[in-house]
């Protein structure tokens, strides 16, 4: 469902992402993980178009899409989170979900169908009516995400969506994350710093260390590699 | 040769003092992030303080400029930052923007508080009329003065920037604050300093400009819209670009009035000519990049009506106005009709900026082009018609070169276009003169006649109101629920399929035409328009009475619009200062209470209702899910039969 292949973005002197390629399949779900200032955001950014590449190619379903506009990516199917989130603070909850619901440009149901069922998985139907500006962080992540299903895409980029969650919450999130791949065939690309939670769920696991792509397989893998160790993971997992 | 050399010295120096006070703005911008609209005001309102210390008051020359420019402005500078600028910090674009314009105006009318804008104030040019003959062109010392004291400023800058801490701490602060503070610089101190030094520069190019020009607080505020357009010219990053930029621009002001042909058109054409730069200028800057800034802004979390309710509302209101017209005598009506007219405009504004977060400075010209139309094309549906629609149009045309900068620049695009149409489309002989009354019929249709000041009121009336519904209306379709998004977060509109070019012409269309049907109306109200009633500065005051008012909230308009109406009512009765001192309120008022105010005094009714009949569904949310959480019963969620856990937020039952 997408391709990077060898994109590299600079900010100045400084290489955020270098020559990254990585991939993420329909009914899966990759995870992209890297300590802080990795390039994970920068990444996220350049696949959904709001930082330019200075090189390297992004495919959304076999469209390349490295010259198109943002919003001309969202309407194949391209729908994100934000680690620093960007709710829509002057709309109510339903309003927040009804605004992706009515950007849709081939929608399969009626925006009020697709907004009931955005707000009923992610579990905040009774928030609804709530002002977001009124709700704690913990909430509006959830209300990002279900903004995001809302326009029901095909690609979902999740930027640290569990940060903020309690273990019970956090287990019901990672079923709610394996659902929307396995039943709703979404592909979902995570970024999470719970380095279990990403265990739990990814079939497929991207390693980012300052800007590079250090190891790629699966959480197996991915736990015995040595760089992925020594760069990240530290003791904790091993 | 020499008339060459006599044109380029004049066009030198008066680029050397744009480029001065350029080199401020661009200060100020790179440490604070914040526009400063206000600094040519602060260097009109130092080049007045330095004629009091020196003339006024007979101090010496040299200490009335070592304290006017060593005290006084830099002084005024760290004070305006630490009162007005830091409280900013983090404010969306058209908050600081306003903010910062509020400080214009507040600073325009102090100065006519404590300078009687009706004398004349002669400001001698330093040592006075001497001169030396280079290349046969006699060079006044006073001209010399102006490109020595540039140079010193562009080294000096230089010097300071590059070669000491306190600019390295200044170039830190403008990459991020933030870092800057964990390394222990005090970006807050760096900010002050580097608002007294801007504060300085714009009064060193007000004081060495004065004797040059006129020591008059208007013409001194808005020369500083030449600087805009040197300092854009160094894309508000470069001091050198910002230099080059200034010199270039007086050059051709002086080439251009040398050799131009004298005509009246040319007269204007070169007056309008740093807006038209700077207009221009933006054309060609690179497109900006959406940031997701990770702000969640709560400036409009404000209930909406139902659309029933609206309807009710505006349908009692008209029916006041139209008591009101019957009631009241007709020599009352005028002011109140004045509230109505201009709370049309002003809904446009409610429109632009407070639901979709776009600025505009330019709203009365779009209004006086509506009020052209009907006075050329007629009083009739029609010519209102035409009025809406070409408002409109030019709506379009001004918004689309700058659609795809950030909100500054097309903000500063709107000022200029302002500026262009006041100085040189507006005083046309074919459209209202320069001082001349250009006739605005009343509205009528066939046997339907609103010219009588009765009629005309309810018509007011009827028509305000209507607008008023028709926004809401708008506001709660689809349209206005991704305006409103798009007002609070770009960056997510755009990844969920949302074009933002698109939303942001379709919605300064619709503001522009709006706002010229409330000119039409304002033309017909007085039966006469002229070239002072829209102009760029009149502008500026509706957005500042509107954002008192709740630039969020229809209501915001007509509260903003009856804030005016009262100032006009106070003033006939009050004596000259009193009548400046209340010239000046709302903008001192917007200045201080805006960061503690974002939604004015609609929003602050707003929520004082809602705390009084409990009506916040947010509350009322949340206590549902404080419940949730403790397990009371009865909120609709049932506790799973077998394992007995109840489902928490994340439920994902579907």
């Amino acid at each position: 469902m997408l391709q990077v292949e060898n994109v590299t973005v600079r900010f100045g002197g400084v290489t955020a992402v270098d020559d990254v390629s990585l991939d993420a399949q329909s009914g899966e779900i990759t995870g992209l993980i890297g300590p802080n200032g990795a390039g994970k955001t920068t990444t996220f950014n350049v696949i959904c178009g709001l930082q330019e590449a200075v090189a390297g190619r992004v495919r959304v379903g076999g469209v390349d899409v490295t010259e198109q506009k943002p919003h001309l990516r969202a309407r194949l199917g391209v729908a994100r989170t934000f680690q620093r989130l960007e709710v829509f603070g002057s709309l109510t909850v339903a309003d927040n979900l009804r605004v992706a619901a009515e950007a849709r440009t081939d929608p399969t149901t009626d925006p009020e169908t697709a907004v009931r069922h955005a707000l009923a998985r992610t579990g905040i139907a009774h928030l609804a009516e709530a002002r977001v500006t009124n709700l704690p962080t913990g909430l509006l992540r959830l209300v990002e995400l279900g903004r995001a299903l809302a326009a029901e895409p095909r690609l979902l980029l999740l930027d640290e969506p569990g940060s903020g969650l309690n273990d019970v919450e956090t287990e019901r999130f990672a079923e709610l994350l394996l659902d929307l791949a396995a039943e709703d065939g979404l592909a979902v690309l995570l970024v999470e710093h719970d380095v279990e939670l990403v265990m739990e769920v990814c079939s497929n696991i991207h390693v980012l260390d300052f800007g590079s792509k250090i190891a790629e397989g699966t959480p197996a893998q991915i736990k015995a590699n040595e760089m992925v160790q020594a760069a990240y993971l530290g003791s904790e997992v091993v | 040769m020499s008339q060459f050399f006599g044109f380029t010295v004049v066009g030198l120096v008066v680029g050397c003092i744009y480029a001065m006070a350029a080199s401020g703005l661009v200060l100020t911008y790179t440490t604070s992030g914040i526009f400063n609209f206000a600094h040519g005001a602060i260097g009109m309102v130092m080049a007045f303080a330095f004629w009091d210390l020196s003339e006024n008051r007979g101090w010496p020359v040299p200490l009335a400029l070592v304290a006017v420019l060593g005290v006084i402005a830099p002084l005024t500078g760290a004070l305006v930052e630490r009162f007005v600028i830091r409280r900013l910090r983090g404010a969306p674009v058209e908050v600081t923007l306003v903010v910062t314009l509020a400080l214009l105006l507040a600073l325009l009318y102090g100065s006519y508080v404590l300078w009687d804008p009706t004398l004349a104030r002669p400001l001698p040019r330093f040592f006075g009329n001497n001169a030396v003959r280079i290349l046969g062109v006699n060079v006044s010392y006073h001209q010399l003065i102006v490109v020595a004291t540039a140079v010193l400023v562009a080294v000096g800058l230089r010097f300071v920037l590059y070669r000491t801490r306190t600019g390295l701490a200044m170039r830190a602060v403008v990459d991020d604050p933030e870092l800057t503070a964990l390394t222990s610089a005090e970006p807050d101190r760096i900010t002050a300093l580097s608002w007294a030094m801007g504060a300085s520069l714009a009064g060193l190019a007000g004081v060495l400009i004065a004797p040059l020009t006129t020591l008059d607080a208007l013409t001194l505020t808005l020369l500083v819209v030449n600087s805009y357009a040197a300092a854009m010219f160094g894309r508000l990053r470069s001091l050198p670009l910002t230099f080059a930029g200034g010199i270039g621009l007086g050059l051709l002001f002086s080439y251009g009035s040398g050799y131009l042909p004298q005509s009246d058109f040319n007269n204007r054409l070169r007056d309008g000519l740093p807006t038209i730069l700077l207009f221009v200028v933006l054309l060609v800057l690179p497109a900006a990049r959406i940031r997701a800034g990770g702000a969640v802004s709560d400036r409009r979390a404000m209930r909406l009506p139902s659309l029933k309710a609206s309807i009710r509302n505006a349908s009692v209101f008209a029916a006041g106005c139209v008591l009101c017209a019957a009631a009241l005598p007709e020599e009352r009506l005028g002011t109140l009709g004045d509230v109505l007219a201009i709370g049309v405009i002003l809904l446009s504004l409610v429109l632009l900026t407070g639901y979709g977060g776009q600025v505009s400075l330019c709203q009365l010209t779009f209004a006086g082009v509506g009020a052209l139309v009907v006075g050329k094309v007629g009083a009739n549906p029609f010519g209102y018609g035409l009025a809406v629609l070409i408002a409109a149009l030019l709506g379009a045309l001004v918004a689309l070169p700058a659609l795809r900068l950030r909100g500054l620049y097309l903000a500063l695009a709107t000022l200029a276009f302002a500026r262009f149409f006041e100085t040189v489309v507006f005083v046309d002989p074919n459209a209202f003169g320069a001082n001349t009354r250009f006739a605005v019929d009343r509205f009528s249709l066939g046997p339907l006649d609103f010219s009588g000041e009765k009629m005309n009121f309810a018509f007011l009336g009827v028509v305000f109101s209507a607008a008023a519904v028709g926004l809401l209306a708008l506001r709660r379709s689809a349209f206005g629920r991704r305006l409103a998004a798009m007002g609070d977060s770009p960056a997510a509109c755009t990844t969920l399929g949302i074009d933002l070019t698109r939303m942001k012409l379709t919605v300064f269309t619709i503001s522009a035409g709006l706002a010229g049907l409330g000119g039409a109306l304002l033309g017909g109200l007085h039966t006469g328009v002229s070239v002072y009633d829209f102009t760029m500065l009149g502008s500026l005051g509706l957005l500042l009475v509107v954002t008192l008012g709740g630039i969020a909230n229809v209501s915001g308009a007509i509260l903003g619009s009856a804030t005016l109406g009262v100032i006009a009512a106070l003033k006939p009765s009050a004596s000259e200062e009193v009548q400046r001192f209340l010239d000046m309120a709302p903008g001192l008022t917007v200045m201080l209470l805006l960061a503690r105010m974002p939604d004015g005094v609609a929003g602050w009714l707003g929520r004082q209702w809602e705390r009084v009949t409990g009506e916040d569904r947010g509350a009322a949310g949340l206590q549902s899910l404080e419940a949730d959480f403790v397990g009371d019963p009865g909120t609709g969620f049932d506790a799973d039969p077998d394992t007995g856990v109840r489902p928490g937020v994340l439920d994902a039952a579907g």
